[in-house]
């Protein structure tokens, strides 16, 4: 292992949070939703985040995925503390290093597979030329090739997923943040779901998901357990 | 996204709800049809004034003969009888002190019936000289104008009218037949293009009837039927003595046609106790004409566009709806790295294509207009004639003229009122916050 150790380089940091809080006002109350969380990400890790509701882990999520901002603490990513960005770097920030699949898939309505796949890219300065191409190339791996004029509508929950998860990738982000990726969806589904996150992993991709379901958490290389708003565990995953 | 990109979105979100959309446009359809409709008939009516004006002669001054009231009232019953109106003096002085002007044409006229066997035509006998048929612009169709040596011989000879020819000749020639005017008799030498009337001028209210006119040389006017006109009213003889009814001036140059008329003015004023006459200048009317068009076309302009800001409250208010149903795909678009500005596009783009769309259509649409108004003249014609009869001549004869500018007005009024309306929808939607938007059901 050492040997091995030797031969590649030290993992990248791709993410990494400082001791970041979180405060929200409600009712003339402050709620610490997070008390000082401080995580690293490493290229090519699969990070699991469990916990109760009220623990912290989906505003752990927003934060991670800059959809918000810290109260305090650091949050460096791709090379920015994005935790002082204004709003319309920190669009930028997430159109360009992170990548989102939702519990409820998300897709636009009114837009087919490959569109869907490429609304991302649209938000990209300067535009792709290649754009339909990759999209195409995206929903083939993802095993939707038959279905790049279908519209969400027409698709199976499994299948949405599998679209959503193409549109994560085809930004070529630093992290893919997934919030219960499998929670809409049955057990089988939710199996081939989980394999194609372990396939994206296995290529390089870094892999953040929120979840409360142990058995699926099991799959994931580290698995951080929040509680109160602090990190109650952080393990390694054998497997 | 360019363009037409955002354009291809903008129309396929809109799809979503046809039914809603299709209304949203209906509303700036008839906003600009109504622009393009209003404004071309406004141009149409106008356009009308402008040519009868303009048969006048830009350059022409018409110095009339009017009434005077208060002589009319004192005077009436008395044996003397009265006297007004332009002199024969007037005349000679005017075409001898004022060098602007080029020509002039003295006009005396007279109701009288015109007779040939059991035809009787009622005319408006008029004496004048031959430039009158120049400076009228009236070309005389078969046979020859008036001469300056019937004038001086004071031959009874006589031009028609077209449709006072088609009446007294129905079958014959009428060239170098006589016809009765009054108790003499005259030879016609010549009849008239068919003309359509003038503007309504000062003096006299209604327009000029060039079709129903009789031409003699004034000086056979004067020596046959003379200056006298007795006429009977309630039971008592009217003496009225007229030497002139019309002076038509003609000057050498636009330019010179306000400061002519002012000349005319003095000169006449010096000469006549009472206004026994009237000073036209057709260029003067087309002036006020012209001012009153605009008048009339700001006023259509903002009648018409109430109507385009109420389609754009309409657009506003499918936009708030639409904004507010599709707060989950805005979040979906915020977490994928869309900016405010990014989201605020898109739905302006949204409210173009909705507002562009009516604004083309109803640019379609404003091109029907003229046949519409014939199609609609064509109904009132034959289904309600009696209705018919009582409009008036202008809607007759009203032509809409499609005025360029107002359909480019139009449309870009139409857009830039879906862009007015939808920016406050646009920037609603930018200002949610995407966590809460995600989470939207």
């Amino acid at each position: 292992m050492s040997k091995a150790k030797e031969e590649l380089p030290e993992p990248v940091c791709v993410a990494m949070v400082r001791d970041v809080t979180k405060v929200y006002r409600l009712g003339g109350q402050d709620v610490k939703a997070l008390a000082g969380v401080s995580l690293e990400f490493k290229q090519g890790d699969f990070v699991a985040i469990m916990g109760t509701s009220g623990s912290g882990k989906s505003t752990l999520l927003n934060l991670l995925g800059c959809l918000d901002r810290p109260t305090s603490g650091q949050y460096l990513l791709g090379g920015h503390d994005v935790a002082t960005l204004s709003d319309e770097d920190l669009s930028r920030v997430r159109g360009r290093y992170l990548g989102f699949v939702f519990q409820s898939y998300n897709l636009i309505q009114q837009l087919s597979v490959v569109e869907n796949i490429m609304v991302p890219l649209s938000y990209q300065i300067p535009v792709r030329p290649d754009g339909r191409e990759l999209s195409t190339k995206l929903a083939t791996l993802v095993g939707l090739a038959g279905r790049l004029d279908h519209r969400p509508s027409q698709l199976s929950g499994g299948q949405q997923q599998r679209v959503a998860i193409a549109r994560a990738l085809v930004n070529n982000p630093h992290v893919i943040l997934a919030d219960e990726p499998t929670g809409n969806l049955d057990t089988a589904t939710s199996n081939e779901i989980m394999e194609l996150l372990d396939v994206l992993n296995n290529t390089g991709r870094t892999i953040v998901m929120v979840t409360h379901e142990p058995d699926i958490a099991e799959r994931a290389k580290t698995i951080v357990t929040l509680r109160d708003g602090l990190i109650q565990s952080v393990e390694q995953n054998r497997s | 996204m360019n363009v037409i990109q955002q354009l291809k979105l903008g129309f396929r979100s809109l799809m979503l709800h046809k039914l809603r959309s299709a209304l949203a446009v209906l509303g700036i359809l008839i906003g600009v049809t109504a622009v393009i409709w209003l404004v071309a008939m406004g141009e149409g009516v106008s356009y009308q004034a402008q040519q009868q004006i303009k048969d006048l002669g830009a350059t022409s001054i018409i110095i009339r003969t009017i009434k005077p009231s208060e002589e009319a009232n004192s005077d009436s019953g008395s044996r003397s009888g009265i006297a007004y109106g332009l002199l024969r003096s007037d005349y000679d002085r005017i075409i001898t002190n004022i060098p602007t002007i080029s020509a002039a044409v003295p006009m005396r006229e007279i109701s009288r019936d015109v007779r040939r066997d059991e035809y009787v035509v009622p005319t408006q006998v008029i004496g004048c000289t031959p430039e009158y048929f120049s400076i009228n612009r009236l070309p005389v169709a078969r046979g020859r104008p008036l001469a300056a040596s019937d004038l001086r011989g004071l031959e009874n000879v006589t031009v028609l009218a077209h449709d006072v020819a088609e009446r007294l000749f129905p079958i014959q020639d009428p060239l170098g037949r006589a016809v009765q005017i009054g108790t003499e008799f005259y030879v016609v030498v010549g009849v008239a293009q068919d003309r359509t009337a003038a503007a309504a001028i000062g003096g006299s209210f209604s327009a000029r009837q060039y079709n129903r006119d009789v031409y003699i040389p004034l000086n056979t006017f004067q020596k046959r039927i003379g200056d006298r006109v007795i006429t009977v009213r309630g039971g008592t003889f009217q003496n009225e003595t007229i030497e002139l009814n019309q002076i038509t001036a003609v000057v050498d140059d636009v330019a010179s046609v306000d400061a002519s008329a002012d000349i005319i003015r003095a000169l006449l004023e010096r000469y006549h106790k009472t206004v026994d006459y009237a000073v036209v200048v057709p260029k003067e009317l087309l002036e006020q004409a012209e001012t009153m068009r605009m008048m009339f076309n700001v006023l259509l302009l903002l009648i018409a566009g109430i109507s385009l800001v109420v389609g754009g409250i309409g657009i506003m208010n499918i936009m708030l709806a639409t904004v507010t149903e599709r707060t989950r795909e805005i979040g979906i678009r915020r977490a994928l790295g869309a900016t405010k500005g990014e989201i605020v596009q898109q739905f302006l783009w949204e409210t173009v294509v909705l507002s562009g769309t009516g604004g083309l259509l109803g640019v379609a649409v404003g091109f029907l207009c003229g046949p519409t108004v014939q199609g609609v003249r064509l109904a009132i014609k034959s289904f309600m004639p009696d209705v018919w009869s009582t409009l008036p001549t202008t809607i007759h004869q009203l032509e809409p003229r499609l005025a360029p500018w107002s359909i480019i007005a139009a449309f870009g009024i139409s857009v830039g009122v879906g862009i007015v309306f939808g920016i406050y929808p646009a920037q609603r939607a930018a200002n949610m916050d995407p966590i809460e938007a995600l989470r939207h059901e």
